[in-house]
């Protein structure tokens, strides 16, 4: 199976080294990041761009364009992992189209083209028989969509609820146990690399509210977007209120919540008893789907991470090789 | 409450059946039998949830069966739901807000419980409502939503039991 790689950034990294490393019969041709990108259709050398991108900050030639790549790379699936804007999608919206357009399958972890263009680019990928999959684009490493679309098939699907966002939950577990003050979280979430310089993403709940929309349009059919979704953060919460929730052997934790039957999409901080299954610890996400006949069926996992999500991106990968009957 | 019956068959059920008559919940019946009681009659005691306002027809029901009731220990607002409320509270005069949910008739604030931040710094307060069913805790909630967003408050709610 040959693979091009769009964005080589943490992830782009991550997958490429552990696909260098793992004998999983993947080969990777093309890699292109914003500003530069290498082709070679027998098999890049991995270590060397590697080494490349280290040392300079590009993985190859200047003159090498995305455009180039999905134009005249040999490969047989894109695999686009760009930073996320999740506004317009772009410019990973239009190289998945083009790649899908093509006939070549897409593997993405980029959560912008799909919270807004989920149905469109379904549409493309089945009118040319391709497969569009985006394990990665949700709770990282935790095979969540693999999980509700297929582990569970026959289900009916109550409730979607649980912790999608690693850097809330560092923060308020934090501030439950060491009493931290929010703006004291905040910095050692940033310190240790769990939140960016601009968290608003993170704290405001939008990361989160992306992800429900995601899971609503793509596992349960709805049409939603990010509007749609009732959102309130983290950064008003007080360790005040955090220390009265554990007056009572409770906690805090930002919930994202699918409420199947009344088609409501909401994230909000919510208190929950500290043994409950939700109550993870540091950047952890778990999820849980309640169903009418399994029951309830909570995943637990690294929501974030290069290897944890290039995990994610190597299923899809394999997945779709198996559709094809191995054919790659 | 604490039930008389005659002890002889049947008469249990006929002592319970008025209960779900009247869209009651039993939550448990202790019925014990004293062997050394010469009595012709038994003493039963049930624990028992009702609608509001049927208590009147429960009594007559039983009554006409034949069941005499020796003693009623009422107790109201059984179902709790505690909520924790960040914002400037004092400010926004907290005792107007638990005065508006003790206005209702079918909820009220049971308990209180506050940390005074810093000067300018937001309050927390966590605060118990109190009512008679699901439906009344959900009504008193939607109030509390409407009263937090007017006074700019945040409300933190439990995951469990929407």
């Amino acid at each position: 199976m040959k693979i091009a790689i769009l964005g080589f950034g943490s992830v782009g990294k991550g997958l490429a080294r552990i696909i260098n490393e793992k004998n999983l019969g993947i080969i990777i041709t093309a890699v292109g990041d914003s500003k530069s990108g290498i082709i070679d259709n027998k098999g890049l050398d991995i270590c060397k761009i590697l080494d490349n991108k280290e040392k300079t900050g590009l993985c190859g030639d200047m003159k090498i364009t995305p455009e180039l790549i999905l134009n005249s790379a040999d490969y047989d699936v894109l695999v686009e992992v760009t930073p996320t804007n999740a506004d317009t999608g772009q410019p990973a919206l239009e190289y998945i189209k083009y790649a899908l357009s093509k006939g070549k399958s897409v593997v993405t972890s980029n959560k912008g083209p799909i919270a807004l263009e989920y149905s469109n680019l379904l549409k493309i990928a089945e009118e040319n028989k391709c497969f569009l999959r985006f394990e990665a684009a949700v709770c990282g490493a935790i095979p969540i969509i693999h999980a509700l679309e297929h582990g569970l098939a026959g289900n009916n699907i109550k409730r979607i609820y649980g912790v999608f966002n690693g850097t809330c939950n560092y923060i308020l577990t934090r501030m439950s146990d060491e009493k931290l003050t929010y703006q004291q979280a905040l910095l050692e979430a940033r310190e240790l690399g769990y939140a960016e310089a601009d968290p608003t993403y993170d704290i405001k709940g939008i990361d989160a509210a992306i992800k429900l929309v995601i899971l609503a349009n793509t596992i349960l059919g709805f049409h939603k977007t990010l509007d749609d979704v009732d959102i309130t953060g983290i950064d008003n919460i007080p360790s005040d209120a955090l220390q009265l929730a554990g007056e009572d052997e409770k906690t805090i934790r930002l919930i994202g919540e699918i409420d199947v039957e009344n088609e409501k999409l909401r994230v909000s901080p919510r208190i929950l008893l500290k043994n409950h299954t939700l109550v993870v610890q540091d950047t952890l996400n778990a999820v849980t789907a309640e169903t009418d006949l399994a029951g309830n069926v909570t995943l637990i996992g690294k929501g974030a991470g290069s290897v944890e999500t290039a995990s994610s991106i190597i299923s899809d990968l394999l997945f779709i090789r198996e559709c094809n009957g191995r054919r790659y | 409450m604490k039930l008389e019956i005659k002890d002889s068959p049947g008469q249990l059920v006929a002592a319970l059946k008025p209960v779900s008559d009247v869209g009651g919940n039993i939550k448990s019946v202790i019925h014990e039998r004293d062997p050394l009681s010469e009595s012709k009659t038994l003493d039963v005691e049930i624990t028992l949830e009702l609608p509001e306002g049927k208590l009147d027809d429960l009594k007559n029901l039983l009554k006409k069966s034949g069941v005499s009731i020796l003693r009623i220990g009422e107790e109201r607002f059984l179902i709790r739901k505690s909520v924790i409320l960040i914002g400037h509270l004092i400010h926004t005069d907290l005792s107007d807000t638990v005065d508006r949910i003790d206005g209702t008739g079918f909820a009220e604030v049971g308990e209180l419980s506050m940390i005074m931040p810093a000067v300018n710094e937001p309050t927390s307060a966590k605060l118990t409502i109190k009512s008679d069913s699901i439906e009344d805790i959900t009504r008193a909630m939607d109030l509390l939503r409407d009263i937090s967003r007017q006074k700019g408050i945040l409300i933190v709610e439990p995951l469990e039991g929407i």
